[in-house]
């Protein structure tokens, strides 16, 4: 299983990359592999404002569904228009091409409630 | 006759090997206080020979259609069934399954339902039929909440020229989620134009046109398109007869966002108004599919490369998506879908359109003729389908008393609309099964009957 | 062998029908009718002979498997054989052929049968009126939610939730959905039953109702009926019975003795009419009295001996079907009532229970029993201990088409990690039975031994395993 350093994550099974107060969230290598082949994406719109822990989207699988919930608060600057041809994106590339929004982030605060690579290590092997 | 196959002796080895005594044992779980303590009020078994008899004598008690030269019509006609059909409906591969969860044993109804959409597509001008909902005006129900959905919108135009019985099942499908329906009027026998533009806005939801409409005539859909037009936000629904499509304008030509209606028509018999098929096709919009309710059947390829059918677009539905799916419709009319696939390969490119013509033409002559009788009046005389709007008014007989006498001389003349809507007069619906005998036959009756 | 599309054989010109030639005169439509209402172009459909069309047809008939192929031990669809009689007697012209507008007085023999099925279902259930007007199980469910909210709406009662427990059909909370109400789910407890500490938490003024389906979807039996029933009604919400699983309880136990206030059937469950490829069904609702006034309009009467329909329901909840719901459906489901006799149907529940309980004891060491609850019709598998990288539940049911059976429900109910669902039904005979126990058997020594053999599957079935992701990413729904 992937988990890249250098990112935060969620109990939701979200990344999250900070890089001068804009986040780029995604969902991790292990929820894809469990959700299966991607087949939808349903994104935001470029705007939108959402709290912490908001359900901001849908990612659907052949045969399962899952909301998606932002790891911090902000409002969407960008969302990867990309997955809506190529779904599979996620799967093949969860951390790169298959990030999902951009947030400008309200409050960096929030940060310290996530999950460094260690924790979320340890949560996973808890998990199992 | 109960179909089971266990014998004594056999049920007592599976008990043994369960490891209880009797078969009530394996009922403990039931609690003492609420088992059933006693028979069922319900005759003792019968033989396959004594059912028959049984039916039969309660069978003889009906007055069926072959009785009668009827002009019944209203949402159930009487279309000629090729025989081939139930032939192979009796194919029990296909009527002894379920829906086809394992695709790769299942593709004979999967590809049946590939070819239904295709066909239902081909018929009302649109992009993606969904694999059947459960009758025409239930369909209508789905197809307003989806507009309520898909626009967030709540007010939806529901003209009296639209089927009774569908606007009210139409009514109990958008109740509970607040939609308002507003009623646009009748002129003649078509919606009222200028009611309508009045009405339309910039919050309505949909609007809902019937095509014919329940009196039989055609609206007008151009100017209707026009207005739609302007009012961009708004849905057009349109509950077709798939039959008239042989020779109307497709509904997808007018922009109709999403097309109900009876697949009932397309080789389907009558059977007391069930089973019948609702069909549902929208426009191509992929926002609009992911709000579509219902099975969907797609193609795709197998591990080798070979083509086959799956259900798909799954997690709209209520098996996977539980609460927030788009109906909660599971099991729906598939076998009625296959009929209507049988039916539309059967009569074909030309079938369909010959079909829809001696409908139309037979009723055009039926309404010709009886122009020549004094007392009656067709309010759509110069604009119909098959079915038409007759007004008698000849003093001294009721309408009740025109329907009875007619009776006697074995015809059933029509739908009394005044059992279904506050206007008088008969709904009279001809098909390609009448011949020119039956219709003068109609005429000469109905002039008796007037003048006795 | 694959089949091309029925559009492939077309050849422009050919036909495959014949009408009589028009007998009266023939005008052009367009003259009369609305500007641009008559079609420029024809429907393009087939262009095919009767021979192409049935063989086309037949092609496919073979790339299927109905229960009349072996078993179909679909949990909660209640697979049972489909007797001929029944087909036949639903193709009796004088009960076929009748308008749903012709006078109920030409119509009275089919009012009769569908008057006296009313009351064997309000028998069996133990309730007190009933409705043949929904045309499916999830219509039922619809109808009977709504049938709720009327009552309560009566009552001046504002109530907007319905508890569902974590193991019921989806068609619940979907159906709780459309009737207007917001979803509660409440989880169930280490027996694989309605957890009743968590059902009081729940309980509240808002509640209208909770739906439960008994035995539920893990063919277990909820033992505390009696005080479930005893929370809502305190509450005053009403109970909802999910008639899904019938086929385990008749002459055993009645969803009104166990103080339900709506219920609604599955015919072509329980009562044994073909299930179609996906349908028609018929999911008759029947209700305690202080219901019945809300019951869907119009509802079938009896006076002195005449049958009609009654349409004064100021109270109805309204209208499901444009008209009278699936009567092709109930000539059948009335055929196997009167073939089976009232002591018959009790002799179905039991033998249907025991094949399940047969199965399920033959299979118990093989596969993971993840509820040891005594069980009735069905009973709930999982995959787990076979599950391996490469092999899932969905493998073991792909590699059961290759020995030519059909595979159970799987991965449902949602709460049993790698779930296969068996329902065997009463009409499975015991070599059939065994033929099953031994393949899930085989299935289970293959992914031991030869797992790409499993991994792989199916290899025997027409085509081999199909891309649903493809299907669903580039929907390609048409020709």
């Amino acid at each position: 299983m992937n988990v890249p350093e250098g990112l935060y994550y969620t109990e939701d099974h979200e990344w999250l990359k900070v890089e001068n107060g804009v986040g780029t969230t995604g969902i991790t290598d292990f929820a894809q592999e469990e959700l299966g082949d991607i087949v939808f994406v349903e994104l935001p719109e470029v705007g939108d404002e959402f709290q912490q822990h908001d359900n901001f989207g849908v990612i659907e699988s052949v045969k399962a569904v899952s909301d998606l919930y932002l790891p911090v608060s902000g409002e969407i600057t960008e969302t990867n228009e990309k997955l809506l041809d190529q779904p599979e994106l996620v799967n093949d590339e969860p951390y790169q091409g298959g990030w999902i929004v951009k947030i400008k982030l309200s409050d960096e605060g929030e940060l310290d409630e996530l999950m460094n690579t260690e924790e979320y290590q340890e949560f996973l092997e808890e998990e199992a | 006759m109960k179909y089971i196959s266990n014998t004594p002796p056999e049920q007592k080895k599976m008990l043994q090997e369960i490891g209880v005594e009797e078969i009530s044992d394996l009922f403990q779980a039931i609690p003492e206080n609420i088992r059933f303590d006693r028979s069922f009020d319900i005759p003792e078994a019968l033989s396959e020979l004594e059912l028959m008899d049984l039916v039969q004598e309660k069978a003889e008690k009906n007055l069926d259609l072959s009785k009668f030269d009827s002009y019944l019509g209203a949402g159930s006609y009487d279309h000629y069934i090729p025989a081939i059909i139930d032939h192979l409906i009796l194919r029990s591969e296909f009527y002894t399954a379920y829906t086809p969860y394992q695709a790769e044993l299942s593709q004979g109804t999967l590809q049946a339902m590939y070819e239904y959409q295709s066909m239902i597509c081909e018929l009302t001008g649109m992009g993606i039929s969904n694999a059947s909902l459960l009758d025409g005006a239930s369909a209508l129900g789905e197809a307003v909440i989806m507009a309520r959905r898909q626009t967030r919108n709540s007010r939806v135009l529901l003209p009296k020229t639209v089927h009774p019985a569908y606007r009210n099942v139409a009514q109990t499908y958008g109740e509970p989620h607040g939609v308002e329906f507003l009623d646009v009027p009748l002129q003649g026998g078509q919606l009222n134009l200028d009611s309508l533009t009045e009405e339309l806005d910039d919050d309505t939801a949909a609007l809902v046109v019937q095509y014919p409409n329940f009196y039989g005539s055609l609206e007008e859909m151009e100017k209707i398109a026009e207005l739609l037009d302007n009012q961009k936000k708004t849905m057009l629904i349109v509950v077709a007869n798939p039959i008239a499509l042989g020779l109307l304008t497709p509904p997808g030509e007018f922009g109709a966002d999403i097309v109900v209606g009876e697949g009932q028509p397309l080789g389907n018999g009558v059977n007391y108004g069930g089973p019948n098929l609702g069909y549902m096709a929208i426009k191509d919009d992929r926002r609009l599919l992911r709000q579509l309710p219902g099975r969907l059947v797609g193609k795709t390829e197998d591990v080798e490369g070979e083509i086959g059918y799956v259900m798909t677009m799954q997690t709209r539905e209520q098996h996977i998506r539980r609460g927030k799916a788009t109906s909660n419709i599971c099991t729906n009319q598939a076998l009625n879908a296959l009929m209507a696939a049988i039916y539309l390969a059967t009569m074909g490119k030309e079938g369909i359109q010959e079909v829809a013509n001696q409908c139309y033409q037979k009723t055009r002559y039926l309404i010709t003729r009886l122009a020549e009788i004094e007392g009656v009046e067709v309010v759509n005389q110069e604009n119909h389908f098959n079915e038409f709007w007759l007004k008698i008014d000849s003093p001294g007989i009721s309408l009740e008393e025109v329907e009875q006498k007619m009776c006697e001389k074995d015809i059933l003349a029509g739908v009394n609309l005044t059992e279904m809507t506050d206007q008088e007069g008969l709904l009279v619906c001809v098909t390609e099964k009448k011949t020119r005998q039956d219709l003068d036959n109609y005429v000469r009756s109905l002039e008796v009957v007037l003048n006795d | 062998m694959t089949e091309a599309l029925i559009k492939e054989y077309s050849s422009p010109g050919r036909k495959g029908y014949s009408l009589p030639e028009l007998d009266v005169p023939e005008e052009n439509p367009g003259e009369r009718l609305p500007e641009g209402t008559i079609r420029k172009e024809a429907v393009e459909l087939p262009e095919v002979s009767e021979v192409d069309v049935v063989r086309h047809f037949t092609s496919l008939s073979n790339m299927n498997y109905g229960v009349d192929s072996g078993i179909y031990p679909l949990g909660s669809c209640t697979m049972k054989y489909n007797p001929k009689i029944n087909e036949d007697v639903a193709r009796i012209p004088n009960l076929a052929n009748i308008h749903p507008h012709q006078k109920e007085k030409y119509v009275q023999g089919s009012l009769e049968i569908l008057y006296e099925l009313k009351q064997y279902l309000a028998e069996i259930s133990g309730m007190d009126e009933v409705s043949l007007q929904p045309a499916s199980g999830a219509h039922g469910e619809y109808v009977g939610l709504m049938i709720i909210r009327k009552y309560f709406e009566k009552q001046g009662e504002e109530r907007t939730k319905v508890i569902v427990p974590d193991s019921a059909h989806g068609t619940n909370p979907a159906s709780a959905t459309m009737a207007g109400f917001d979803v509660v789910e409440i989880e169930s407890n280490e027996r694989g039953m309605v957890d009743l500490d968590s059902l009081r938490e729940a309980v509240d003024d808002d509640v209208a109702a909770l739906m439960l389906t008994n035995p539920n979807t893990l063919g277990i039996f909820e033992k505390d009926i009696c005080e479930i029933q005893q929370i809502i009604h305190d509450a005053g919400g009403l109970l909802y019975y999910d008639g899904a699983n019938m086929n385990a309880v008749l002459g055993y136990a009645r969803p009104g003795d166990m103080e339900f206030d709506v219920i609604h059937y599955n015919l072509h469950k329980t009562f044994s009419t073909p299930h179609g490829g996906g349908g028609p069904g018929s999911g008759p609702v029947a209700v305690k009295d202080r219901l019945a006034p809300y019951l869907p309009a119009p509802l079938l009467k009896k006076e002195g001996s005449e049958y009609y329909w009654d349409y004064d329901r100021p109270d109805t909840m309204g209208k499901v079907h444009a008209f009278h719901g699936n009567y092709g459906v109930m000539l059948r489901a009335y055929a196997y009532i009167r073939t089976a006799g009232g002591e018959g149907l009790k002799e179905i529940t039991e033998n249907a229970v025991l094949n399940a309980n047969y199965m399920k004891h033959k299979l118990k060491d093989t596969y993971e029993l993840p509820f040891a609850s005594d069980s009735l019709h069905e009973f709930v598998l999982s995959g787990s201990r076979q599950k391996t990288d490469g092999i899932t539940t969905a493998n073991i049911a792909k590699r059961l088409l290759d020995y030519e059976q059909y595979a159970p429900t799987i991965y449902f109910p949602l709460i049993v990690k790698e779930a296969m669902m068996v329902e065997p039904t009463e009409t499975e005979n015991l070599r059939s039975l065994d033929r099953f126990i031994e393949t899930m058997k085989i299935i289970s020594r293959e992914i031991e031994e030869e797992p790409e053999l499993v991994e792989n599957a199916p290899h025997n079935t027409v085509v081999r395993k199909l891309d649903e992701a493809k299907a669903a990413r580039n929907p390609d729904l048409r020709w």
